[in-house]
């Protein structure tokens, strides 16, 4: 039997897991562990702040696939890593965080740095454990990788007490078998009922206006290519969702874009008026639905996910398949192999209607206006090098990034949509990166995002991790104001941040970066492809953009879908849905 | 404390018997609004699992959403739903009542009639046990108040499927 630390088993349990990066920052309580790390091939990325440092495993995470992994000690360290975990299991996003704790005699009794991790990070994990015992160490690590890449996707943290990192174990790797034996409670079903399966293809065959609304677990299941095959063989067209953005190419005529709150009229609209939605990888978040009551009131569903708890939450289905979308996508398509499918050009020419009569708009600028947002998105689309990743923080810019990119690939959209938090742009870019050494990676960001993460463009430059932002600058906290502008009669309130405070290019430049501040239209393309040169350090751009602007269309909150509010200059004269 | 009839229904629940994983299921519970009417827990036959016999309130969440979400806890194995009209439900209940000298032999009579046990007597006090169906224990608490009820412990159901469903 080799005998080692508990810190050594851990990095080695981490090294057997194929572990190539941890974002992190050491503590006392996970001191021991980081001596192993200087003479492991895992690369650590030492971070500025703990939260970036999961963000960052997330960034990592949503790219590779693979998942990213964060280490922190206890206390403030275990705390500050709430949000990302919360945004991870909101998001389904594979991570596992390690936490330092007190030693186990000093569990309970307040000790310095002690905190509950366990029990405040129950509700935003997909499992935890305080690890107790030294030996035990292998099989938490490997249990928590698989808790974290099986089934649902999510986050899962280990807690391990100082004196266990210190103590001596015996190492042994557990056998799949014993990790599947030590999980009595966890099988997920990958499978889809061959029955449902039929009957969904039957539904499928029979529908004369179908939609294929395609959300975050296409991209989870690694499912594109079946989700297109399925596509092309009915011909039914294809939203995605916020969290599903890349999953079917926009540049393909069958796709919808973006449906939801602030998706294209197009897409809404057909998912209001279809009479099948075969929903694929998706939980009919209230974002997407508006108003459950009336949210696509006509239409049966089929509702394929992994996670049963998702079938029947929030809209009963017709037919419920629990199993892998990529599995149970191809056997549908299977099971279609012989049927006469219904001629669609009728729906699909009424939902071209619907995109040339509501195109994604906005109003150029007058003389002497500021840079329209938007525009800012269309040019860092147009000049974006091939297989470019889009990151995003939360709010007006994210909507904008969502609606105007053009997105072809899977996985090169990196956002946080279920817990929308804002700051998660740099640090996310960040670990993009780190998965995607060989891609371009934008981040586009607000600036009341930027202002709460930017100190991790000190570890980009410090660690050469040559991450682009863009920083729609509008000086508010946009998606507030815009919110108080419709509804709240202009009463602004709290959402000023002021364009020059503080001054960013400076910050950036501070920061290690090259910046630039771009104001005028004409410097718009120039400054991108100078942006896109830049190779050995992060590049930050301070666009000022117009306050004024509003991102449409937009569904209010509680709205029905039914009730989509255009651009004003786009408003009908008559009435609003053309049949 | 007891529902509307037809509201509730009995979920016993397998767990693995690690610490924290009664707060685990609290905690799930509280989070998603789920209403726990009464809550039982021990360890099982079988000494990895321990059981959680969980009464809940079905009227604002369906027993469906209940049982999925539950499931998705790593630590929970098995989920059985008891209905009542499928099931064996008791409960055991303690209660110490007011009973001086001349009270005494009314409220002594009253625990005859249930089949209760006097556990404990005192000068102006007796402490009474009772075990049965939820609903007995219900009507022997009512029967008591008017004495004053001076303490008063309910333990939580337990039940089992009806022996003619089990085989």
């Amino acid at each position: 039997m080799t005998k080692m630390t508990g810190a050594q088993a851990l990095i080695k349990s981490l090294e057997m897991e194929g572990v190539e990066v941890v974002f992190g920052l050491p503590g006392g309580c996970i001191l021991p562990a980081y001596d192993p790390i200087l003479d492991s091939p895992i690369r650590h990325i030492l971070v500025r702040h703990e939260q970036g440092a999961g963000h960052m495993a997330e960034g990592y995470a949503h790219v590779t696939g693979r998942p990213g992994v964060a280490m922190v000690t206890s206390g403030p360290a275990a705390t500050n890593l709430v949000t990302p975990l919360c945004d991870a299991y909101m998001d389904s996003v594979p991570m596992v965080a390690i936490t330092g704790q007190v030693s186990r005699p000093v569990i309970g009794t307040d000790g310095f740095q002690e905190c509950d991790t366990v029990g405040i990070t129950r509700s935003v994990t997909k499992h935890n454990e305080l690890v107790m015992d030294p030996d035990e160490i292998p099989l938490a690590v490997r249990q928590a990788f698989h808790l974290a890449t099986t089934g649902r996707p999510g986050p899962v943290l280990l807690d391990v007490p100082k004196d266990v990192l210190q103590a001596q174990v015996d190492w042994s790797w557990p056998s799949d078998r014993e990790v599947t034996e030590s999980l009595p409670g966890y099988r997920p079903t990958v499978k889809g009922h061959p029955r449902m399966i039929k009957e969904a293809a039957r539904l499928i065959a029979s529908a004369h206006r179908p939609v294929i609304y395609a959300g975050g677990g296409i991209l989870k299941a690694r499912a594109a290519d079946a989700l297109r095959e399925l596509a092309e063989r009915t011909g039914i067209p294809v939203v995605t969702t916020l969290m599903a953005r890349g999953a079917f190419p926009d540049d393909h005529p069958l796709c919808l874009g973006m449906p939801g709150m602030h998706g294209n009229y197009a897409a809404i609209t057909a998912m209001q008026q279809a009479d099948l939605l075969v929903a694929l990888g998706t939980r009919f978040d209230d974002r997407v639905t508006g108003n459950v009551a009336t949210f696509a009131a006509g239409a049966k569903v089929v509702h394929v996910d992994i996670d049963p708890a998702e079938l029947g939450k929030i809209r009963q289905p017709d037919v419920p398949i629990v199993g892998d979308c990529r599995q149970v996508v191809a056997e549908i398509v299977r099971a279609l192999a012989t049927a006469e499918l219904p001629d669609l050009s009728e729906w699909r020419s009424r939902i071209s209607g619907w995109q040339q009569q509501f195109p994604l708009h906005y109003d150029p600028p007058r003389p002497g206006d500021p840079l329209k947002p938007q525009y800012v998105m269309e040019v860092l689309r147009d000049q974006a090098p091939e297989g470019t990743i889009l990151a995003s923080g939360v709010g007006q810019h994210q909507m904008w990034a969502s609606q105007y990119w053009r997105f072809t690939e899977p996985c090169t959209w990196v956002n946080s949509g279920g817990l929308g938090t804002m700051g998660f742009a740099v640090p996310a870019a960040i670990g993009a990166k780190v998965g995607r050494p060989e891609r371009t990676v934008w981040a586009v960001d607000g600036d009341g995002c930027f202002q709460m993460t930017a100190q991790e463009l000190v570890t980009a430059s410090s660690e050469r991790i040559p991450i682009k932002v863009a920083i729609l600058n509008n000086a508010y906290l946009g998606m507030v104001r815009q919110w108080q502008e419709m509804f709240y009669e202009e009463r602004y309130s709290e959402v000023y941040l002021s364009p020059d405070l503080p001054d960013y290019v400076k910050w950036a430049e501070a920061m290690g970066c090259v910046a630039f501040k771009v104001e005028d239209p004409s410097d718009v393309e120039p400054v991108i492809a100078k942006a896109n040169s830049v190779d050995d350090r992060p590049v930050v751009i301070d666009f000022r953009t117009d306050s004024r602007e509003k991102v449409f269309p937009m569904v209010p909150a509680g709205a029905s879908n039914d009730d989509v509010v255009v651009h004003p200059s786009q408003k009908p004269t008559e009435r609003k849905v053309v049949q | 404390m007891s529902a509307a009839a037809g509201s509730h229904t009995t979920l016993s629940v397998l767990v693995e018997n690690r610490s924290g994983v009664l707060a685990r299921v609290s905690g799930l519970f509280a989070r998603r609004g789920f209403n726990i009417l009464s809550l039982a827990v021990a360890p099982s036959d079988d000494e990895r699992f321990s059981r959680i016999n969980l009464v809940v309130d079905v009227a604002e969440n369906s027993v469906e959403q209940i049982t999925k979400q539950l499931f998705k806890l790593v630590n929970v194995v098995k989920i059985t739903e008891l209905h009542p009209a499928d099931s064996v439900e008791r409960e055991l209940l303690m209660l110490t009542v007011a009973a001086g000298a001349e009270m005494r032999s009314a409220v002594v009579e009253l625990v005859d009639i249930f089949g209760g046990k006097i556990v404990d007597v005192g000068s102006s006090a007796i402490t009474v046990m009772l075990s049965g169906e939820p609903g007995a224990l219900d009507d022997f608490e009512a029967l008591m108040r008017p004495y004053g009820i001076l303490e008063l412990q309910r333990t939580g159901r337990v039940a089992l499927p009806r022996t003619s469903k089990a085989s």
